[in-house]
């Protein structure tokens, strides 16, 4: 088969072939001895006799083709208009921790604007000795930052609280992303601008909007906004994508990802919050008696197994296994994740690639030797702070039926013998 | 050797401290903001009614304003269209199955609906209604959700009168207290249970996208052989935007940016959907009003019985002053002011039929 003829199909028909194979038994540990000579060995390939592309074929490069599949993906039942609306990272087909910008999921309320850096103004006002306007070039000039951090949507796994709903990490887990930032510390703007005239910084609050049709807005308190906040206008070394609120957004670290203000234009001094739309009437928190959390701004600490999991069933039968997965903690760096093989009657350390960061993604891995019967995966995180991740039970127990947001419980998946994975809830 | 840079650092001081403006933080970067500036972007409204405008609006506008602008997404009666946003109605349901979520039912403060609608309304033209329309609407939706009678006026001086039903109805985060059993030194590390069940299966719900390639890995072997042909056939499948003889590729490709004004209510090419607006392939030529399965206003519907066909001519006129073109067209969109994107939007039009 030559390179061109297998321009999707080659990862499928090679996974499905080995699932049929697993499945009808084939299923021997260690090395298997090769049935004949293998063409692709003896046989002088296409790419090993010609010439590939040249260093100009691609000035900014994409994936290659045979990674296609590794996309954002939404779900169209969601949202009444993909212009307001979500997609989701392919977290089942990624490893390491930093999520490429071209496939971190999205979220806006009025679509995804087109903002020049030369157009681009931010406004500070409020109660601040003098009201300043920056520009784009303004911004470059003061002293810069870089940290990577864990962007989560707050409905991320939102659609599980009724139950095990949709059959793919990407889609329980996929509103999150994890990036190097590089920008300005909300801080020095603010000191910029002087904040004496806000007198006594303890009961005052800064809210933040975006320059796009949505005008989204969010209110945060001083302490957080002068603690760790950043005004970030590169992701992962490069300009943000148009997606990601280009060119300036906030990054306000371990805290829910609808604060994150895209196009930032202006940050204003306050007296209380301004209790917005997006902080009243969405991201709120209904309990069982009726009565609502507001101000539900931390992530809680999660975890969730990437693969194997229902997008990337184990192919190769029984044998040496790796089992991974993400956690991430808006309270703190994570400290360990156990993983359960049998629903969490019982539970065993996973390896930390990577000593915890302070709320960003911590990739783990079980290094296992699968007996080929069936799993009820699961993966529990623990953070700096002590706190464990929760059961869904244990969650419903304090949060009632009724919940939207903030669902970071365990997550279940059923591997089959056969190595498909599906989405399940357990007692 | 050791007098040039001592040179370089006082005259680099020496032009900090000429160009370092009178408010200076430590950089000294950025410019004062104008009055002008700061009434064009600061239009957010608190609780407390601080930010408003002067105006007023009843119920009776808002009626009016409501239909022209709002109802295509939320109803004639703010009870919502698909699935955008209800905004009336869910009293006493908070702690029900499926609480519904609306102004009347949820929202706290009604300074955050004045502000929203301000702001972020309508869907695709914000930022375009007056204040006393803002007053109206929100009085009307007041009206809606049975708090005012049908003779009120909304207004800045009464605002703060109003008090939302739901007003008593949050508590600051206490998951720290609530939840403070989720803090533990030492979890469960063996036989933390006797039985696990199965409770709940995703693939007998069945609501997952297809996701193409990654579903055929979430497929059932047996199911193989099918899936692998039903992703060749998508393969084979790619959007392809059937181009007529005449089409001007540079006049289609401005044409598909000037639609960008258009996509929050239109679709257009292959799985093309009536949303806010009807889906509009093949709308070039088309007999007016006559988008299989869009609820289209009276006037509309009835140009299209009388015969009316989107010509280019008279698409053209529509698209410069919709409202003007057709009264009581149910689109709430100004209008293109230039010609050439009169032009290009049609040209991208046509490449879909």
């Amino acid at each position: 088969m030559s390179e061109s003829s297998g321009k999707h199909s080659p990862s499928r028909r090679r996974f499905l072939t080995s699932v049929a194979a697993a499945g009808a038994g084939a299923v021997a540990a260690g090395a298997a001895r090769a049935a004949g000579p293998d063409p692709l060995i003896t046989e002088v390939q296409d790419w090993a006799r010609a010439t590939g592309d040249g260093v100009d074929a691609t000035p900014y490069g994409l994936p290659i083709e045979y990674e296609g599949d590794v996309i954002r993906r939404n779900v169209e039942w969601l949202t009444a208009d993909t212009i307001s609306s979500i997609n989701f990272t392919p977290i089942h087909a990624l490893d390491g921790t930093i999520t490429p910008q071209g496939c971190a999921f999205e979220r806006h309320h009025s679509g995804a604007i087109a903002l020049k850096k030369e157009d681009y103004r931010l406004m500070i006002n409020g109660l601040v000795d003098q009201p300043l306007v920056f520009s784009y070039a303004d911004l470059e000039r003061f002293p810069r930052e870089n940290h990577v951090y864990f962007c989560e949507c707050a409905a991320n796994s939102g659609m599980e609280w009724a139950g095990a709903q949709l059959n793919g990490a990407q889609f329980t887990h996929g509103m999150i992303h994890n990036m190097e930032y590089s920008g300005v510390s909300l801080r020095t703007l603010l000191e910029e601008a002087g904040l004496s005239a806000a007198g006594d910084l303890k009961d005052k609050w800064v809210y933040v909007e975006g320059a796009d049709a949505s005008s989204n807005g969010r209110s945060i308190p001083m302490e957080k906004a002068l603690d760790d906040v950043l005004v970030a206008f590169k992701a992962n070394g490069e300009a943000l994508r148009k997606e990601h609120g280009y060119p300036v957004r906030l990054v306000v670290p371990g805290w829910e990802g609808n604060m994150w203000v895209k196009w930032l234009r202006r940050i204003e001094v306050m007296d209380g919050p301004v209790e917005s739309r997006e902080e009243t009437s969405k991201y709120t928190d209904t309990l069982e008696d009726g009565t609502s959390r507001k101000w539900t701004w931390v992530m809680d600490a999660k975890s969730v197994v990437t693969s194997p999991s229902p997008q990337a069933p184990i192919t190769h039968g029984a044998g040496p296994l790796v089992i991974t997965g993400l956690a991430w903690s808006g309270r703190g760096a994570i400290t360990g994740v156990d993983v359960s093989m049998d629903g969490g009657k019982s539970w065993q350390p996973a390896r930390l690639a990577a000593p915890g960061q302070d709320k960003a993604l911590t990739r783990f891995y079980l290094d296992t030797n699968w007996d080929g019967s069936e799993m009820l995966l699961q993966s529990r995180a623990r953070d700096s702070s002590g706190y464990v991740q929760p059961t869904k039970a244990q969650l419903r127990e304090v949060r009632g039926l009724n919940s939207i947001y903030h669902n970071n419980a365990i997550q279940t998946w059923w591997v089959k013998a056969n190595g498909v994975a599906e989405n399940v809830e357990v007692s | 050797m050791s007098k040039f840079p001592k040179l370089t650092l006082t005259a680099s001081v020496t032009a900090l401290m000429l160009s370092a403006p009178a408010w200076a933080g430590e950089f000294g970067l950025g410019r004062p903001a104008l009055p002008e500036e700061i009434a064009a972007w600061d239009l957010d409204v608190s609780p407390d009614g601080t930010g408003l405008p002067a105006g007023s609006g009843s119920v009776e506008d808002g009626e009016m304003v409501f239909a022209e602008h709002c109802a295509i997404c939320h109803g004639d009666f703010a009870e919502g269209v698909d699935n955008w946003p209800k905004l009336a109605g869910g009293m006493d349901t908070l702690d029900r199955e499926d609480p519904l979520k609306t102004v009347g039912s949820y929202w706290p403060h009604l300074s955050t609906a004045w502000d929203y609608v301000n702001r972020s309304m309508p869907f695709g033209n914000a930022q375009s209604l007056s204040p006393d329309e803002v007053y109206a609407i929100v009085a009307y939706i007041l009206y809606s959700n049975d708090l005012v009678d049908d003779d009120f006026v909304l207004s800045n001086e009464n605002f703060a009168e109003v008090e939302l039903p739901n007003a008593g109805g949050f508590i600051i985060d206490d998951r720290e207290t609530s939840e403070a059993h989720f803090w533990t030194d030492a979890p469960c590390m063996e036989n933390c249970k006797d039985t696990v069940e199965i409770t709940m299966r995703a693939r007998v719900l069945d609501v997952t996208p297809d996701t193409g390639g990654d579903n055929a890995a979430a497929a059932e072997p047996e199911g193989a052989a099918t899936v692998t042909e039903a992703a060749a056939t998508e393969t084979a499948a790619e959007p392809a935007p059937v181009e007529a003889a005449a089409l001007d590729p540079d006049l289609v490709a401005a044409g598909e940016k000037t639609f960008k004004k258009c996509k929050a209510c239109h679709q257009v090419g292959e799985g093309a959907k009536n949303k806010t607006g009807p889906m509009l392939n093949g709308i070039v030529g088309h007999a007016a009003g006559a988008v299989d399965g869009f609820k289209y206003s009276k006037p509309m519907q009835a140009a299209g019985e009388g015969g009316l066909v989107w010509t280019e001519d008279e698409l053209a006129a529509f698209l410069a002053k919709p409202k003007a073109y057709m009264k009581g067209t149910k689109m709430s969109f100004a209008g293109l002011k230039k010609e050439d994107d009169i032009a290009a939007v049609i040209e991208y039009l046509k490449s879909f039929e």
